[in-house]
């Protein structure tokens, strides 16, 4: 296959992976304020992400590597164009990061609630500038002949990718929801969780049809056979994932919006391929996987490392989520350091 | 202009900090792998409980500081498209691969073991649990290795080719091998266990002085620290004198300029101090000893070193007019406080040494007093060492091949980057307070006791 092709669907793996795994922990994080207001709870809630928060984290760091090494015209488009979006973003993520490693350092409830509300922010903005991402590559931007942004921070929102970036945002934390069903003991808490999980699951499923409206009428993505089925896909994974969280089945709810947000990306790389960015100014401005792209030589470098270290790291990703495979206890949130 | 410069001073501002965190990663993650080694294997039972709360404890440092270094990385990871998206178009063929390589290769193993390793206590057999932060201490000097392979390309462009009006990749191995990672890597490794060495110093001191139920417990990491930071610090000297001998090929303009030496001399004197003169290229006044830098470089006392001056003639003839001599004054000051710096902590390391060795470490109670406070000297050596490569390799972003003032994204406005450069000061500066304070209560109250006499 022709490797800009396979260096396509190599970026859409590693996007893929990244909203799966950081979605469910963006989602924990928005939720942390609003399930419990009990110390314990939130210890427990919390511990359900820790162990693995970082290892999902590094998906965005790869993807953002993988896009740097094999289409760098699109890396530095990209990167520069969403410039203070990006900053904004790492803000929160800096926040977030540190945020569950000081927290529990201090006894201090004051200290807790302001960490808190550190890890809520940093998982909302960064859930949210995603949404807002997506939707900007595939509505288009006003890039010029040498590939350069020609927009400022504020072109970036509209009605179309903050809607956008609503639908990701409620998406995201009904998934989390959904996976704190599935890791937490304490069945009060599984239930606020389920409660809570459908009434965001409703605003979600509203924003992301909105989402689809907005999509048809800005974009073009619904030529590609494939991102039109994929799109009608994910809304019809996600409504039978509110339905069953409604009746209580948590795992099933967690597997469909799962597949939910994968269908979800898959809908929207396709809707772009071959390209990766629009221009909004001529269509020929677009960034491409032939235009953007790396040498033959450098992706074929990348293929053989890819090829080698993708499985191995799914491989000991897997085994850490078995390692903490039991339902997260009291006893376990207690024992921090 | 405007954004160029604020560019240039948030990415100082930035990796300085991210800097700050890096070498103790690097360095105390084999410190406490091998702090969890001997916990595993030891016999005694006096040491198990201790060693095991040990372990702990510099974990728990080691977890701060990793935390830290963790999120101010992904700064540095986009600041090369965000501030600098003209050299990401120039460069990504070659400079994408090790990025990507560091993310795929060692910035998974490092985290998601990591993870397992601070929850998997309880969950792992010993072996398993001391195997995780070996994985840890490995990736963690791995990603040094991918991240260091692309800086040596800035530093000394390998296997490339220059077309379509970029630089493309020609030859991985080439970039791999690059004789320039050899130099960087080994000087930045073994200053991060000089680091981490000097951190356990300056915490052991200060327990043992303080903390009378923990005093035997740390009387032996002092020790430990100690024997750490001077295997750290004669690397380091080692490693920097091989790498100052290559660059006398790969980049003459640094080397040069660190020694302040604008006219090509033969023998070539080595300058203690000097009164530069950046504006008439020259030195007002200079304390110098006479063909020290030519023995230096070629290991004999004779030998001629290229003068700034004739290099600017060189670069001016080969690339255009233009300046192409790089921050003279910095340049040498900072290349003599690293190595003061240095020969302090190698001073400091040897009499910590005696004195423990000697079972007598509170004979000397200043010592243990002036040891936390001296914390910050090898963070000093460290910037100052980071100056010199980074400062030395001025103008050029790649050297010969694309000019710093040529690699900034067009779209920036200086607003842009005096809202983000504000932003990340300001929060770096806010997290810096608290990760310490914590830190320094977590030491203060953290008591490790040994039960029992060693024999």
């Amino acid at each position: 296959m022709d490797l800009n092709i396979l260096w396509f669907i190599l970026i859409v793996v590693l996007f893929t992976g990244f909203f799966f795994l950081e979605g469910f922990d963006y989602g924990v994080g928005g939720l942390l304020p609003f399930l419990s207001s009990r110390e314990e709870d939130r210890g427990v809630i919390l511990r359900t992400i820790t162990p693995v928060w970082d290892g999902n984290e590094v998906w965005m760091i790869t993807a953002g590597g993988a896009l740097f090494a094999a289409f760098p015209h699109v890396y530095a488009t990209m990167f520069s164009a969403f410039y203070l979006a990006l900053f904004l973003m790492l803000v929160a993520l800096i926040l977030r990061g540190v945020a569950f490693d000081l927290r529990g350092r201090q006894e201090s409830l004051c200290w807790r609630r302001f960490w808190d509300g550190a890890i809520c922010f940093g998982s909302v903005v960064p859930a949210f500038l995603w949404g807002v991402a997506v939707t900007n590559l595939i509505a288009g931007l006003p890039i010029n002949a040498q590939m350069n942004y020609m927009g400022g921070f504020f072109d970036l929102l509209s009605l179309y990718t903050i809607v956008g970036g609503l639908a990701f945002l409620f998406v995201f934390l009904f998934h989390g929801a959904a996976f704190l069903t599935l890791r937490l003991k304490d069945t009060g808490l599984i239930l606020r969780c389920q409660e809570l999980a459908v009434k965001i699951g409703v605003a979600a499923a509203i924003f992301f049809v909105l989402c689809m409206l907005l999509t048809f009428e800005h974009t073009d993505l619904f030529q590609s056979p494939l991102a039109a089925v994929a799109l009608f896909g994910a809304a019809l994974f996600f409504v039978i994932a509110l339905l069953s969280m409604n009746i209580g089945k948590g795992k099933a709810s967690f597997i469909l919006s799962s597949l939910a947000i994968v269908a979800t990306t898959v809908a929207f790389f396709a809707g772009l391929f071959p390209r990766l960015m629009v221009s909004s100014l001529n269509p020929a401005w677009s960034l491409t996987i032939t235009n953007a792209a790396s040498t033959p030589y450098t992706l074929s470098v990348m293929t053989v490392a890819a090829g080698i270290f993708v499985p191995i790291v799914l491989l000991y990703q897997v085994w850490s989520y078995y390692i903490f495979r039991k339902r997260v206890t009291p006893k376990d949130a207690e024992e921090h350091y | 202009m405007e954004a160029l410069i604020l560019s240039r001073w948030q990415f100082a501002i930035t990796t300085v900090y991210h800097f700050l965190f890096v070498p103790v990663t690097l360095g105390l993650s084999i410190f406490v792998a091998l702090l969890e080694t001997c916990y595993v294997r030891t016999k005694r039972p006096q040491w198990k409980k201790a060693s095991r709360q040990l372990v702990r404890f510099f974990g728990t440092l080691f977890i701060i500081n990793f935390s830290m270094g963790v999120v101010t990385g992904i700064v540095q990871e986009f600041h090369f498209g965000m501030n600098w998206s003209e050299y990401s178009r120039f460069m990504g063929d070659i400079f994408g691969a090790p990025l990507a390589l560091e993310a795929l290769t060692a910035f998974f193993l490092e985290s998601t073991f990591l993870g397992i390793w601070i929850f998997g206590w309880d969950k792992l057999s010993e072996k398993a649990h001391c195997i995780c932060i070996w994985i840890v201490a490995f990736a963690s000097n791995l990603s040094a290795f991918w991240i260091l392979v692309a800086n040596s390309f800035m530093q000394h462009p390998v296997g490339y080719a220059l077309n379509n009006g970029r630089a493309e990749m020609t030859d991985f191995f080439a970039l791999v091998t690059n004789h320039y990672v050899l130099g960087e890597y080994s000087h930045t490794l073994f200053s991060a266990i000089a680091t981490a060495g000097f951190l356990v110093l300056a915490v052991s001191a200060w327990k043992v002085l303080h903390d009378e139920v923990s005093r035997q417990a740390f009387t032996q990491t002092l020790k430990a620290g100690a024997i750490y930071m001077l295997i750290g610090l004669f690397a380091t000297m080692g490693s920097g004198h091989m790498h100052a001998q290559y660059l006398a090929q790969a980049n003459p303009m640094k080397l040069s300029s660190v020694e302040a030496l604008w006219e090509t001399a033969d023998p070539a004197p080595f300058a203690i101090v000097a009164d530069i003169d950046e504006e008439n290229h020259r030195n007002n006044m200079e304390l110098t000893v006479p063909g020290v830098f030519s023995f230096m470089l070629y290991n004999s006392p004779t030998g001629a070193v290229k003068g700034i001056n004739q290099l600017q003639q060189e670069y001016a003839a080969n690339y255009g007019p233009g300046e192409y001599r790089p921050d003279v004054t910095g340049l040498f000051w900072s290349f003599r406080m690293m190595i003061g710096i240095g020969a302090l902590m190698i001073f400091l390391g040897l009499v910590t040494l005696y004195l423990t060795w000697k079972k007598r470490p509170l004979a000397c109670p200043l010592l243990l007093k002036a040891l936390p406070w001296l914390l910050p000297l090898p963070y000093l050596a460290n910037s100052f060492g980071w100056y010199v490569a980074e400062g030395g390799r001025q103008p050029w972003i790649v050297v010969g091949l694309q000019k710093t003032a040529d690699a900034v994204s067009p779209n920036l406005t200086g607003t842009d980057v005096w809202i983000t450069m504000i932003g990340f000061t300001v929060l770096y500066l806010l997290l810096a307070i608290a990760a310490f304070w914590i830190a320094i209560r977590f030491v203060r109250k953290t008591r490790i006791a040994m039960e029992g006499r060693d024999a």
